[in-house]
């Protein structure tokens, strides 16, 4: 489901994310602000309401600790986005929509996660 | 059926994707992110001996499962879903982007660019394989991508996520103004 929703919602073009960094499109700001606006109300409902999960088990939302790599590697982070026109999901979208080559992107994204993992202990966090 | 083939306009979309977080925590627990999956990859396939690789990913599976239906629904979407045609994008973009030497504008993203043929130039090496490598890199340095972060972090009102979420920002715009056109030029 997610994955067509992506598609159709364009999220997954290389262009629409050029449109978006260069302020000249509403479409992606709407689709990701008003996919916050729907996050942080059902959140608040779930609070509010103390809903459980189908498994009647009591939700739990991690906290996030900042650490400077939010930073760093948001900034790197956003560079590739730019680029590659993509974030993790839309790229596993792309390779189901036939772009096959955006799989060597994926893998390539696998690499960098493997090589952040291998030299985690190095870095400024 | 019209309703269903043309592309979704922001309104329908953006909620959607939003309801995707009280759905994965009300079915089951979880906080919805996708770039994790890149680090379940790691640890299933190559873990080699990192720490950071080191623990039991077989849980996590439920976010392999949410990948596989992500590329499943990308193509039911565009083979079954979809009047096939170019985005539509603003004729400003258009032009910059054919200045920057763009020419395939009939897709998702620019054919000319994103093939095979492309990835042992120096252009599409540097989009292709690069830009993915600082994708995969960058998210997980920083903790999340735009699901784990933008979506679900600042939807649980979680500070470090909106830090991450404007460092995102600033990467992408600086990286689509000043690094892409010479990138493209390559």
């Amino acid at each position: 489901m997610f994955g067509i929703i992506l598609v159709k919602s364009q999220v997954v073009s290389w262009f629409r994310i050029q449109e978006m960094f260069h302020l000249q499109s509403f479409h992606m700001y709407g689709v990701i602000g008003s996919a916050i606006i729907v996050g942080i109300v059902s959140i608040q409902v779930i609070k509010r309401f103390q809903i459980k999960t189908i498994n009647r088990e009591a939700i739990t939302i991690p906290d996030k600790k900042f650490h400077w790599g939010n930073v760093y590697g948001g900034l790197i982070f956003g560079v590739g986005w730019a680029i590659t026109g993509a974030c993790p999901g839309p790229l596993l979208a792309q390779v189901g929509s036939g772009f096959l080559v955006i799989s060597i992107t994926l893998l390539s994204a696998i690499a960098g996660t493997w090589v952040y993992g291998l030299i985690r202990e190095k870095l400024p966090h | 059926m019209d309703v269903i083939t043309q592309p979704w306009p922001w309104y329908i979309a953006g909620p959607l994707i939003g309801l995707t977080v009280p759905v994965l925590l009300i079915l089951g627990n979880k906080t919805f992110g996708i770039s994790s999956v890149l680090r379940h990859t790691c640890a299933a396939c190559i873990p080699a001996n990192i720490k950071f690789f080191r623990y039991d990913w077989k849980k996590e599976t439920w976010n392999l499962f949410f990948a596989l239906g992500i590329i499943l629904g990308g193509f039911v979407a565009t083979y079954a879903l979809s009047v096939p045609g170019p985005v539509d994008i603003n004729p400003q973009t258009v032009s910059l982007l054919q200045q920057y030497g763009v020419k395939d504008f009939s897709g998702v993203l620019p054919q000319d660019i994103f093939n095979f043929g492309q990835l042992f130039t120096l252009r599409g090496f540097a989009l292709i394989v690069v830009g993915g490598f600082l994708v995969g890199f960058g998210t997980r340095y920083a903790g999340g991508c735009t699901s784990g972060h933008a979506i679900m972090g600042i939807s649980s009102l979680q500070w470090p996520s909106l830090v991450a979420t404007c460092c995102f920002m600033i990467g992408g715009f600086i990286a689509s103004w000043y690094l892409l056109p010479f990138l493209l030029q390559l």
